[in-house]
């Protein structure tokens, strides 16, 4: 009845080496490649949060072969204070564009979104190609910056004016550098229109007979709702960027204000508004974090309920509070202004949607805890890595009501409380998604299963690595300890010079954990054992096809759907799983309509 | 707890109206034998959806720099009021002309793909996309005739970065008229695939649409920078 025989190819299968890793239409191929360069932006970004922490740490620290990196920025392999910020800038701008949204939304959204609707593909390959190359050129343009003489920027992921928008005179970095800052992330933005293109697009418009919207999985829905997210976001940043970089290369004066005397250097600008730029990225800049860790439910949700064996208390509140969130991310944005100078009504406009905003945050994590309760939790990477995801949501999301009121953001913005904040909340919480999402997607991925006792070993000492490093912050910014700072002489941050010490080991220790898993991907990826077509006992499309799946993703015969996405524990069903695909009958009364 | 037995959602393996091009449908819906009579209801949905998605991105881009001129207008007392070149007032004329030029074309290829096109219109029928060549001209007129505007300022001595009220006229002219180039790099795609008949219709509705709301935008923008400027 559901045998479809046709011909289930849209473009041919590529037969050159060019066609098939390279330049390639293929979905699979290109969200391996959105992975490959988020696991090498996660490590660049990384190193560079090491080098900052030993500095943190040990202020005059010569770490050898610093040098080689900037001889200007580091005299003597010991960092300059201008360094410092320069790799921070650095640091924040490649976790948060290069690794965040990539990994998470691009990578995965790209392998698998087509397959969870029952596509063969994308419908523009060529945008979705030009997509990951568009965006391989701004992580190029943005590495780059570290060999221009005058760059990197030292502006802060934020690049706030007036310092990022009057040129060289601002500092080291704050010519070139920000016009290579601004060109790379408005390069960026463009792939990830074009991605956006084609994820609104394929789950509006390529899903498989029987496949309605609310039977998509959870994960689906959250690339779904984050491209939404993604095309309005970007689609305003993108214009900033260029009117920030026609402030350096053409004289305008959109963001830098009148009367400025920098370095006794009297500045021709005349009438910018600094809060023009923090408007425009903010309007991006919190949806962002919404772009990054919306994924990370979905894939979480996915996982879990795959690993409990049964459904979510609610699908659709899940689904709904996701949505929300999209919506109240664009309302809550000026509450990252609370110290620029901010009317206060506007505040408490921007005060009250900020708490809002934790209410479906509550109601995806009550429903995720509701539905673990009592559950037979399959353990493994995955499921662990899904554990922490929630783990670090609640401990980062907690720390938000405080900043969520003005009285008290005003004392704790500019400590390392935001850092403690956001660190757990968009970032950890982000990379454990995405670990999750790699133990668990890897064996369709490649055909092959990834060493579990590795996993294991790897969730563990991140688990509490990250809690190590992440938890004293919070701690350091009660007390007071402002953060962008490079060194803390002052008398009353001395005393906390342990504390950065102990984050410093931690971190470090941390990053090596990390080579575990490097050591297990690749490994696993040559040498791990076969893996079958459905080795979770799953029921979403992914599992339904060969592993890994075909060029065509299903072969000859397209996905016919059934059922919802998650029928587990079954009562009367002939296993304790039924497929999406299975024209079994259901006698239970769960399924939603 | 009841349990109820029911039978599986019943699914109608022929395509269905709005069930989307995942419906196997769509992919059975390429250009068959170069006939462009045959290949008439060749509508692949995703380029509905996707111009709209499109659409979507561009409306944001502009509300952007709309939302930033307004803010940069009030934040300081530096913005300079000045006269439009009295050139953008006919470029108007002519995006707008394309646009009725872009209808026509449309019309007139749709019904060739139908093969309804009038008995006595044999020329029309021989070269169905010559309106769609006007159009295309129209568009480089518009361009040719922004690019005046902007000579025609500069040789006033009134750059970028004279003042903001200039920069703003700069960048959201040029920026439309960039995204114009895509207008018509879209436009000669359309007449391309006329020409080898392999033109799917919702290449040609996609097109004609961006084309459309191009007009639409610029006049949005003209209305927006007389009243700013």
């Amino acid at each position: 009845m559901h045998d479809m025989s046709q011909p289930a190819v849209q473009h041919g299968a590529p037969t050159s080496f060019m066609g098939k890793h390279i330049f390639s239409l293929d979905h699979k191929v290109i969200g391996k490649q959105y992975y490959a360069l988020a696991l090498v932006a996660a490590v660049i970004g990384m190193v560079l949060s090491w080098l900052m922490r030993l500095h943190l740490g040990w202020a005059n620290l010569a770490i050898p072969g610093l040098h080689l990196l900037s001889p200007g920025g580091a005299p003597g392999n010991v960092m300059t204070p201008e360094y410092y910020l320069q790799l921070m800038t650095m640091h924040g701008t490649i976790m948060v564009f290069f690794v965040l949204t990539t990994a998470p939304f691009a990578a995965f959204g790209n392998f698998f979104l087509p397959i969870q609707t029952g596509a063969e593909d994308m419908p523009f390959p060529h945008f979705n190609m030009m997509s990951f190359w568009v965006t391989f050129v701004a992580f190029l343009v943005m590495v780059a910056s570290f060999f221009v003489p005058d760059a990197p920027t030292l502006g802060g992921w934020t690049q706030y004016a007036p310092l990022s928008a009057v040129g060289a005179v601002a500092g080291p970095g704050q010519g070139m550098g920000v016009v290579l800052w601004a060109a790379s992330i408005g390069i960026f933005c463009i792939g990830q229109l074009l991605g956006s293109l084609n994820f609104i697009t394929t789950t509006l418009d390529m899903r498989c007979k029987g496949m309605s919207l609310m039977r998509l999985p959870l994960s689906a829905w959250a690339w779904f709702i984050t491209a939404i997210m993604a095309l309005t976001a970007f689609a305003v940043l993108m214009p900033a960027c260029i009117l920030l970089i026609l402030d350096h290369v053409a004289g305008t004066s959109f963001f830098a204000p009148s009367g400025m005397v920098i370095n006794d250097q009297v500045l021709p600008h005349s009438g910018g508004s600094t809060l023009l730029w923090q408007h425009l990225f903010w309007f991006f800049g919190h949806p962002e974090v919404y772009i990054a860790i919306i994924p990370g439910m979905g894939i979480v949700s996915h996982i879990l309920v795959t690993n409990m064996r049964r459904p979510m208390l609610s699908h659709r509140v899940i689904i709904y509070s996701m949505g929300s969130l999209a919506v109240l991310s664009y309302m809550v944005y000026g509450h990252h202004m609370f110290v620029s100078g901010m009317n206060p009504i506007s505040s408490l406009a921007f005060s009250f949607p900020t708490l809002v905003i934790t209410i479906p945050s509550a109601i995806i994590v009550l429903i995720w805890l509701g539905s673990l309760y009592g559950s037979k939790l399959r353990i493994n990477s995955a499921s662990l890595f899904a554990l922490g995801f929630i783990s670090m949501f609640i401990s980062g999301g907690v720390s938000g009501f405080f900043l969520a009121q003005p009285s008290l953001d005003i004392m704790l913005h500019a400590t390392y409380f935001v850092v403690g904040h956001f660190h757990l909340v968009m970032a950890v919480a982000a990379m454990f998604g995405i670990f999750a999402g790699t133990y668990f997607w890897f064996p369709k991925m490649t055909g092959r299963m990834m060493n579990e006792g590795l996993g294991k070993a790897h969730f563990i000492l991140s688990f509490i690595g990250a809690y190590c490093i992440f938890m004293p912050f919070h701690y350091l910014g009660i007390a007071g300890n402002v953060r962008r700072y490079q060194a803390f002489t002052d008398d009353y941050l001395i005393p906390l010079i342990p504390v950065h010490k102990f984050i410093t080991v931690a971190a470090i220790l941390t990053g090596f954990a990390q080579l575990i898993f490097v050591y297990n991907l690749i490994y696993s990826r040559f040498k791990g054992v076969s893996a079958t077509d459905n080795p979770w006992q799953g029921t979403s499309l992914e599992w339904s096809t060969a592993t890994p799946p075909p060029h065509n993703n299903f072969g000859d015969h397209m996905p016919v759907v059934y059922h919802d996405p998650y029928q587990y524990s079954v009562e009367g069903a002939s296993a304790d799983f039924i497929m999406q695909t299975s024209p079994e009958k259901i006698s239970s009364p769960d399924e939603e309509k | 707890m009841a349990t109820t037995v029911h039978e599986p959602a019943k699914i109608d393996l022929e395509r269905l109206p709005n069930q989307g091009a995942g419906n196997g449908g769509w992919r059975n819906l390429a250009p068959a034998g170069g006939d462009l009579r045959r290949v008439k209801d060749s509508s692949p949905p995703p380029a509905s959806t996707g111009i709209w998605v499109g659409l979507a991105a561009i409306t944001m881009t502009f509300a952007a720099f709309t939302s930033a001129l307004i803010v940069r207008q009030g934040s300081a007392r530096d913005w300079q009021h000045f006269t439009l070149p009295s050139v953008l007032y006919l470029n108007t004329l002519v995006i707008l002309f394309s646009s009725v030029t872009l209808e026509i074309g449309r019309r007139q290829v749709a019904a060739f793909m139908t093969g309804t096109a009038p008995s006595g219109a044999k020329a029309r029928q021989t070269a169905p996309a010559r309106w769609l060549y006007v159009t295309l001209a129209l568009g480089l007129l518009f361009v040719a005739g922004q690019t005046f505007a902007w000579l025609q300022l500069r040789g006033q001595g009134l750059g970028l970065a004279t003042n903001i009220s200039y920069s703003f006229f700069y960048v959201l002219t040029v920026a439309h008229a960039l995204h114009l180039f895509g207008g018509l790099g879209g436009m000669t795609r359309v007449i391309g695939k006329v020409n080898h008949s392999v033109l799917r219709r919702s290449t040609l509705n996609a097109a004609s649409l961006y084309w459309h709301f191009m007009g639409a935008l610029w006049l949005y923008l003209l209305l927006l920078l007389w009243m700013k400027l």
